[in-house]
C-alpha cells in the first residue's frame, strides 16, 4: 500500500499548511515550476494517520467477527454461538500471541525476517507431542488433554527459552546471532528427532498425531480461554508499558545504550515474554510458523509508522482479521474450515521467501 | 570532568587497551587521535559505557558509568558510534527526536519539542525535517545523527569519527557547528578524527593514543611538534606554520 512518504505536492488551492513546502522546495534549489505544468488529476488520496488505519482495521474485525458469529447459523442457535464464540476466543488468542511475540521478537532481535519460530519452538512442540504419542500410544493425547497439560507444556517451552538465553547472555557468547544460530539448530535437531520417532509410530498412531501438528482453531477446549487470556492482558501490559523502549530498541542495542535504555534487561524481560506468547499459543492451537510473520509483515507495511503503540495494536488486528475473515470464508463459501492454518502458512511461507530472496539477507 | 583509571579491555586473553589511566577536561573539544588500531573507538565506548571493560572504571563528575542507572547517565551524557543501522524506516525528525527519551521516556512535551526544533535548526536540518533517513546523502545523515545526540541535550557528547562520509565542505561545517555547541551550548565534545589537521584546526585538545597506549594528552601546540606526531603515528611527519596555523605534513 502506498504510504504518503514525500509530502503531497504543493497544490494552488491548498490551505496555508502546504504552502510550506512548496516554498521549501525552491530553497533547496530543485526546480519548483515542472511540477506546475502537471495534468490536473484527481484529488490525491492521502494516507489517514496511523491512528486512523488502526481503527479501520478494528472495524473490519468487528465486522468480520459479527458475521462469524451470527450468519448462516442452522439449526439451534445456542449450540452454534457457543461454539463459534469459542473459536473467536481462541482466535483472539493466537492473533495476539503470535502477531505480538513476533513484532517485539523482531524488534529486539533487530531484524525483520526471523520470528520465534525459528527459535525452536514449533519444533520443541512437535517433538514433545511425538514423544508422547510415541512412549504412551496415541490414545494418550486425547486421554490427557486438559489444564495440566496445556500449563506443563507452556511451562517447558518458556523453560527451554528462558535456559537458552540466560546461558547465552550470561556467558562470554553474548551475542544475538549466536542465539539465533542456537535457535535455529537446536529447532532442525529436535525436527530430525521427531520425524525419525513419527517414522517407528504405527499408521493409527502417527494419524492421530498429525491432526495436531498443524493450527487448529475450531476444536480447541473453551475451557482453557479464560486463564489464555489472563496470560494474555498481563503479558500485554507488560509490554504496551514498554511500548516507547520497543520504539528506542529499534535503533539498535548501542544507540538505545546511549538512550538509556537497559538493554540487557529489556532484552531478557521481553525474550521472555515473547516465549511465554507462543508456548501458550502453540500448546493452545499447535504450531505455526508463518502466521506470525505474515501479520508483523502486514502490520509494517500497513501502518505508516516505526511507533509501537500503532505498529503493536495493527498486527494484532490485522492477525485477528485474517483467522476471522479467513475461517468464516473458508466455513461458509468454501466449505474447507479446517484449511484455513494451512492456507496461512501457505501464504505467509511464501511471503517469507519472497522478502528473503528480495533482501538477500537476514 | 571524565576520568579513567587503569581502563583495560582484552579479548580472549589479547589486550587492545590499556591500561591507560587519564582524564578529559569538561568544556571544549577533545580530539582523539592515533593510527589505527591505536584502542581510539574502544576507548571512547568504554567512556560511554557502551562496552564493558576487561577492568578500570570510568568516572564523569564522580560518577561511575557503569554503575549509575543508565537512565540518569543519559542525561549527562550522550555517545554517537561510527555506524549507525536501524531497522525501522525513520524521518530525520523522529530519529531527532529519540535523543528526547532519556528526559520524555517517548512522550514529547513542549519542551521536547523545542529541543528538536532547536537541534534541527543547529545542523541546518529544518527543510529536511521530513524526508526519510534513506533519501539522505551520507553527510546530511551523519548530521541526523549528530542532532539527535545534541537534542539529548547532555554536557558529555562522545562522537565515533563524526566526519566519516563527509566531503571537505561538509567536515568544515560539521567541525565548525561542532565547535559552536562547545562555546556556545557549553558542551564538552570528545571526539575521534583521523585527520591531525582537522583535530589541530578545530580542536582545544589532542589526546595521542598508539598500540593501546595513551601516548600524550595535551593541548595543540604541545602535540602539533614533529617529534611527538612521528612518534605518535610511526610515520615521518613535519609541522609546518601555514597561516598561524600548525599543518602536519605525511605524505612523503
Amino acid at each position: 500500500m502506498p504510504v504518503s512518504e514525500q509530502p503531497p505536492p504543493a497544490e494552488p488551492q491548498s490551505a496555508t499548511g502546504r504552502v510550506a513546502p512548496a516554498s521549501r522546495r525552491g530553497d533547496r534549489g530543485e526546480p519548483p515550476p515542472s511540477r506546475c505544468r502537471r495534468r490536473p488529476r484527481l484529488p490525491r488520496f492521502t494516507a489517514p494517520p496511523p491512528g486512523a488505519r488502526v481503527a479501520i482495521v478494528g472495524v473490519l474485525v468487528v465486522v468480520a467477527a459479527v458475521c462469524y458469529l451470527l450468519l448462516f447459523i442452522r439449526g439451534s442457535f445456542q449450540f452454534a454461538f457457543d461454539r463459534r464464540l469459542t473459536t473467536l476466543g481462541t482466535m483472539v488468542v493466537v492473533a495476539f500471541a503470535h502477531a505480538i511475540a513476533t513484532v517485539v521478537f523482531q524488534t529486539v532481535t533487530s531484524n525483520r525476517i526471523l520470528t520465534p519460530s525459528i527459535m525452536g519452538f514449533d519444533s520443541l512442540y512437535v517433538m514433545m507431542q511425538t514423544a508422547m504419542v510415541f512412549v504412551f500410544g496415541g490414545s494418550a493425547l486425547a486421554r490427557t488433554d486438559g489444564l495440566p497439560k496445556l500449563v506443563v507444556q507452556t511451562v517447558l517451552m518458556v523453560l527451554f527459552a528462558v535456559l537458552l538465553y540466560r546461558w547465552l547472555f550470561a556467558g562470554r557468547f553474548a551475542n544475538l546471532h549466536l542465539l539465533l544460530l542456537v535457535g535455529v539448530v537446536l529447532g532442525l535437531a529436535f525436527e530430525s528427532l521427531s520425524s525419525f520417532l513419527q517414522r517407528l509410530l504405527s499408521p493409527t498412531d502417527y494419524d492421530m498425531l498429525s491432526v495436531r501438528l498443524f493450527g487448529r482453531m475450531s476444536n480447541s477446549d473453551g475451557s482453557y480461554l479464560p486463564l489464555a487470556f489472563a496470560v494474555c492482558l498481563v503479558v500485554g501490559a507488560v509490554v504496551w508499558h514498554r511500548r516507547h523502549r520497543l520504539d528506542t530498541l529499534l535503533l539498535g542495542r548501542d544507540t538505545s545504550v546511549g538512550l538509556g535504555v537497559d538493554h540487557k534487561r529489556e532484552l531478557t524481560v521481553l525474550l521472555v515474554l515473547v516465549a511465554v506468547l507462543v508456548a501458550f499459543a502453540t500448546a493452545l492451537a499447535g504450531p505455526m510458523t508463518f502466521f506470525g510473520f505474515l501479520v508483523a509483515t502486514l502490520a509494517y507495511q500497513l501502518t505508516g509508522t516505526h511507533e509501537h503503540r500503532h505498529v503493536l495494536p495493527m498486527a494484532f488486528l490485522l492477525g485477528l482479521f485474517t483467522l476471522v475473515a479467513g475461517q468464516f470464508l473458508m466455513q461458509h463459501v468454501f466449505y474447507a474450515a479446517g484449511f484455513l492454518t494451512v492456507i496461512i502458512e501457505f501464504v505467509g511461507g511464501i511471503v517469507f521467501l519472497v522478502l528473503l530472496l528480495r533482501k538477500g539477507t537476514l | 570532568m571524565i576520568q579513567f583509571s587503569d581502563l583495560h579491555k582484552a579479548y580472549q586473553g589479547d589486550t587492545v587497551l590499556g591500561p591507560v589511566t587519564g582524564a578529559i577536561e569538561k568544556g571544549g573539544i577533545t580530539s582523539i587521535v592515533g593510527p589505527n588500531g591505536a584502542g581510539k573507538s574502544t576507548l571512547l565506548t568504554m567512556m560511554g559505557r557502551l562496552l564493558d571493560p576487561t577492568g578500570g572504571r570510568v568516572t564523569i563528575e564522580g560518577r561511575d558509568v557503569f554503575t549509575t542507572k543508565s537512565r540518569e547517565m543519559a542525561q549527562q551524557l550522550s555517545i554517537l558510534r561510527q555506524e549507525n543501522q536501524f531497522t525501522a524506516r525513520l524521518r530525520v525528525r523522529e530519529l531527532v527526536a529519540f535523543g528526547r527519551f532519556p528526559h520524555s521516556q517517548g512522550r514529547l512535551t513542549e519542551d521536547d519539542h523545542r529541543h528538536v526544533g532547536e537541534a534541527l535548526e543547529f545542523l541546518s536540518l529544518t527543510q529536511l525535517a521530513d524526508r526519510y533517513l534513506d533519501q539522505l546523502s551520507g553527510g546530511q545523515r551523519q548530521r541526523a545523527y549528530v542532532a539527535m545526540v545534541l537534542a539529548q541535550d547532555t554536557d558529555y557528547v562522545l562522537l565515533d569519527e563524526p566526519l566519516n562520509n563527509l566531503d571537505m565542505k561538509h567536515s568544515v561545517l560539521m567541525m565548525r557547528q561542532l565547535r559552536r555547541a562547545a562555546d556556545e551550548l557549553g558542551r564538552t565534545i570528545v571526539l575521534i578524527i583521523h585527520d591531525i589537521n582537522f583535530a589541530a584546526a578545530h580542536s582545544d585538545r589532542i589526546m595521542a593514543l598508539r598500540d593501546g597506549e595513551i601516548v600524550t594528552t595535551g593541548t595543540i601546540p604541545e602535540i602539533m611538534r614533529d617529534e611527538v606526531l612521528t612518534d605518535v603515528f610511526d610515520t615521518p611527519v613535519s609541522v609546518l606554520e601555514v597561516d598561524g596555523r600548525p599543518v602536519a605534513v605525511y605524505y612523503s
